[in-house]
């Protein structure tokens, strides 16, 4: 039996889907209730009592907005380009779920633990931007073309700067690999070893970052309801629109997971008593999320000019600067050497 | 050289605004809601609310209105339309009694016109329908809401009568 799932072509294929599957079900369950919560988040900042009619509390509400989207006729305008229309959204959440291959949730709960993994998902979260540029481009309507720039320019912008605070990390590491970064933060003071502490500026800058990349408010230009009625997503309707937003909520979800593994040490206890496991990285996603949440009802979204100045006049600076600051800082183990963690 | 305002550097880089706005923003969130759950919890109602039409009745059953055609007359939006001949008994009473409710802007005109009180706006705001034509009301239908709601009516006329 165990030969069968080691050995043969069949076997393995099998077993590669069943991990896949035992990622994809419970993320994409744990989304609906995200989504709900999301919602139910920025209600209650606006004294709003939020979808509460589906379900006990409205938890099913997400499922019942996903049957209704799915049922609902998929309009294709006249002039698009029917392949590339339809290719879009499916680009855009094909390229948020696949850089969870890499994403530990435990220690050796990863799909392919491979050494380049940061680099991958760096890799992936740059291509999620052609998801909404193929879609802006092939509606071949105004406002989703002015988005869908707007879109690209931005992420290209704020990708710089996430590059280069994890290269920080990656520095203080010596290892590419997430399960590496988080060993690297162990040790026997829990919460004190976490890299938010060291880095500190740089978890501000990251989660700033992260909230461009995902075009989400403050910075969601793309889809800004006021000037360019929804953006990249004017046009669809439908499952279309419903991947296109899986998709960026996927994207959301992994920059969560990003940021408690860069900096909040993924799966590991802040507390030395406790054990380790899953379940903190779980807290701390969620707790990532939250933030997300509460910054989409606290900020009112940034002016486009603001978001490139902030992007290339302060952030790229000062993540460079940091790069090099700790570079030295580990080099030559100033602070006692907080900054240089390699592995053992 | 102009002089650097350190504070305002200080508070942008420490993130000042975003800090407040975020214990703002975790303050209302456990605030009182400011919404009501509408199908089941109403807002209150004004007794002069002005919702849908209904003709009244007295406490006999006799129809008052009087087909003087003074709504008719004031209604800014044309909506009213009625015809009247005398009844067999000799009083002066509608035959046709119309009112387009999607022409209506419920100014309450009508209602002020009125010398007998026959026609007035009461306190139901939840009548919309499927089709247009149901919304074209006759005398049927605006005798009938009046029986409907004639508790409701009676009551709002009373408490708002001292402030006219």
């Amino acid at each position: 039996m165990v030969e069968f799932f080691t050995q043969t072509g069949l076997g393995i294929g099998l077993l590669i889907t069943g991990q896949v599957l035992l990622i994809m079900l419970p993320l994409l369950l744990c989304l609906a209730f995200l989504m709900y919560a999301d919602r139910k988040i920025w209600a209650a900042v606006q004294m709003r009592r939020g979808p509460n009619v589906v379900g006990v509390f409205g938890l099913l509400q997400s499922f019942a907005d996903l049957l209704k989207y799915v049922v609902k006729e998929v309009v294709i305008p006249a002039g698009a380009d029917r392949a590339v229309f339809l290719l879009a959204p499916m680009i855009s959440l094909v390229m948020a779920l696949i850089a969870w291959a890499v994403i530990p949730f435990n220690e050796g709960w990863v799909l392919s633990d491979i050494n380049v993994a940061i680099l991958y998902v760096f890799a992936i979260s740059s291509l999620e931007v052609y998801g909404v540029i193929m879609g802006g481009w092939a509606s071949n309507s105004k406002y989703p073309f002015l988005g869908s720039l707007r879109s690209a320019a931005q992420m290209i912008s704020y990708e710089v700067s996430i590059g280069l605070i994890i290269i920080g990390v990656i520095i203080s590491t010596g290892s590419m690999n997430f399960t590496g970064i988080v060993h690297a933060q162990s040790g026997d003071w829990g919460i004190l070893h976490w890299y938010f502490l060291p880095h500190f500026p740089m978890l501000i800058l990251f989660f700033i970052s992260a909230l461009a990349e995902t075009n989400r408010p403050p910075f969601d230009l793309p889809e800004a309801e006021s000037e360019l009625v929804a953006g990249y997503q004017v046009e669809y309707s439908s499952t279309p629109f419903l991947l296109f937003m899986i998709g960026e909520l996927v994207a959301v979800v992994l920059m969560c997971a990003l940021v408690s593994l860069l900096f909040f040490g993924g799966w590991l206890s802040p507390v030395p008593f406790l054990p380790d496991g899953f379940f903190w990285m779980f807290i701390k996603m969620l707790f990532v999320f939250f933030c997300f949440s509460m910054v989409k009802a606290i900020t009112p979204r940034y002016r486009y000019d603001q978001l490139m100045r902030l992007g290339w006049k302060v952030f790229l600076p000062f993540s460079l600067f940091w790069v090099v600051f700790v570079a030295f800082a580990a080099k030559f183990e100033w602070f006692w050497g907080i900054y240089a963690r390699w592995p053992m | 050289m102009t002089q650097i305002d350190y504070a305002r550097h200080a508070k942008y880089w420490l993130l000042q605004d975003f800090v407040k706005g975020f214990a703002l923003g975790l303050k209302y969130m456990f605030a009182p809601k400011a919404t009501i759950n509408y199908p089941h919890e109403k807002g209150p109602l004004s007794p002069r609310f002005r919702g849908e039409h209904a003709l009244r009745r007295y406490a006999n059953g006799e129809e008052r209105c009087i087909a003087c055609k003074l709504c008719e007359a004031v209604c800014p939006a044309q909506a009213i339309t009625i015809d009247a001949e005398p009844r067999e008994d000799g009083s002066r009473r509608t035959t046709r009694y119309d009112i387009d409710m999607t022409k209506c802007i419920y100014c309450g005109f009508c209602q002020e016109a009125c010398p007998v009180d026959a026609i007035v706006e009461g306190p139901n705001f939840e009548f919309s329908t499927e089709t247009r034509e149901e919304l074209y009301y006759d005398k049927n239908k605006l005798l009938e809401n009046g029986d409907r709601w004639e508790a409701e009516i009676a009551r709002n006329l009373e408490m708002d009568a001292p402030y006219r």
